[in-house]
């Protein structure tokens, strides 16, 4: 029955250097399918809507419940999580293309190395390697700790980069998702000691300064997590750590 | 050179409101006694041109902070990849307009001191009422200057509500609504005096 069928067009890659391509699958409907299982179909039976048989699409994927951050791609023009997203919610023929925003490796599988080299550019981490047992670390107020948790959820996955406009191959602008990462760890109180670390990576070219305030971050991140309020605490943080790097602070740790 | 992004920006939108956003309420109040007719304008731009130290003024505050603002301005249009087609949110419109505003300016404001500023300067115009009584009897050109000063005032007020965020003072989403909503009372009442000047001029 045509009714029990989905149509699928997805915007292919062989490789890294070919040119894209749009193909369109068919693939039997099931109830309550996301678009993981979707394209499962099109593995097990790898016929394009013309009959012929192709390479499987490929994808990736790994918790299957928006906290991993792998299946971002773009579908029906929004850019989101493939396990997160129901077939039932959306309008045919459901469009699926990768993220535009990085390069693509094959298919729907996108390369996120960018984001992971900012993390490591901010030191989005809490460093406390030491060479004798340092203890018990100070306790945070829960207060911050509730807004903080918020800020934890993020999962790397692109999202936010892709609908920001100075997020592109004219820009170095390294994006929302690692400058939430700073007032993060700078919020921790373990973290907070070496809070001026990553306050003066964000001030080097491609950080902080990048951001234009057009918020889509904020309107399109699956976890919700307040980009925009990050950005504009850590502009604060920023201006007064360079205020203390010029005029001269003690208190500039 | 290497990392001066972040001062070169920071400056950008210091630059932006001070001293160019105070010079542009200065000089569309200015403006605004043509209102009162020929002479009650006359006398303003009079007592404007006479001012002491008139040239270092003229330089520090207004050339310069213009002429870097609209380097590194243009430089900021050219790095972005608009997209309100596909995210049609309110911001990311006025991140779009601030973009085309500050062109149209830029032109509007080149345009407007090759015939008003650099004609008085070489000796060939006067400052008078009637120099701008002649620009603006084309309706051409009365219509340019009506679109350029919109275009000012918009980049200044949407200008202002970024510079609010940039600087830090706007952090929360509540503080960034009301300002949207106090920057656009700016713009309005902005807009009213620099468009009632031009309007006093026909």
């Amino acid at each position: 029955m045509a009714e029990d069928t989905i149509t699928l067009v997805i915007t292919r890659q062989d490789s890294p250097d070919s040119s894209p391509y749009e193909e369109t699958f068919k693939v039997n409907y099931r109830k309550n399918m996301n678009i993981i299982s979707a394209l499962m179909e099109t593995q097990k039976n790898p016929l394009n809507a013309k009959g012929e048989r192709v390479a499987p699409v490929n994808w990736e994927s790994n918790c299957l419940e928006e906290v991993c951050g792998a299946c971002s791609m773009v579908i029906n023009g929004e850019p989101r999580q493939a396990c997160s997203t129901l077939v039932d919610k959306l309008e045919q023929p459901i469009r699926i293309a990768p993220m535009a925003t990085f390069p693509v490796v094959r298919d729907l599988v996108v390369d996120r190395s960018r984001m992971f080299d900012s993390l490591k550019k901010v030191k989005a981490w809490v460093p406390i390697d030491g060479t004798h047992d340092l203890g018990p670390g100070p306790k945070m107020p829960e207060k911050k700790r509730q807004w903080a948790y918020e800020l934890s959820k993020c999962m790397t996955c692109g999202v936010c980069l892709e609908a920001c406009p100075n997020v592109n191959s004219k820009s170095e602008f390294i994006g929302p998702a690692p400058l939430s990462q700073v007032r993060l760890h700078n919020s921790h109180p373990t973290g907070a000691m070496n809070k001026s670390e990553r306050l003066e990576a964000l001030m080097e070219d491609g950080g902080l300064a990048g951001c234009g305030n057009s918020q889509n971050c904020v309107q399109v991140c699956p976890k919700g997590i307040p980009l925009t309020t990050s950005i504009a605490a850590l502009n604060r943080e920023t201006n007064i750590q360079s205020f203390k790097n010029f005029f001269g602070s003690d208190y500039a740790h | 050179m290497e990392n001066r992004e972040f001062f070169y920006r920071r400056l950008h939108s210091l630059l932006g409101v001070v001293p160019i956003g105070i010079f542009l309420i200065q000089h569309l109040v200015v403006n605004h006694f043509a209102v009162y007719g020929p002479e009650s304008f006359n006398k303003a731009a009079h007592f404007m041109h006479d001012l002491p130290f008139r040239i270092v003024l003229e330089t520090f505050i207004i050339f310069l902070p213009i002429l870097f603002h609209a380097v590194l301005g243009v430089y900021i249009v050219f790095v972005a990849k608009n997209n309100v087609q596909r995210y049609g949110y309110f911001r990311n419109w006025m991140f779009y307009l601030q973009r085309i505003t500050g062109i149209i300016t830029l032109i509007f404001i080149v345009w407007h001191v090759w015939e008003t500023r650099v004609q008085i300067g070489m000796g060939t115009k006067d400052l008078d009422y009637s120099l701008m009584e002649n620009i603006l009897a084309n309706p051409v050109m009365f219509w340019f200057y009506v679109i350029g000063v919109v275009s000012t005032t918009f980049h200044f007020a949407n200008g202002l509500w970024s510079f609010l965020v940039t600087w830090g003072i706007t952090v929360t989403p509540r503080s960034q609504k009301i300002a949207t909503y106090a920057t656009l009372l700016i713009f309005l009442a902005v807009t009213y005096i620099g468009i009632r000047a031009l309007f006093a001029f026909v």
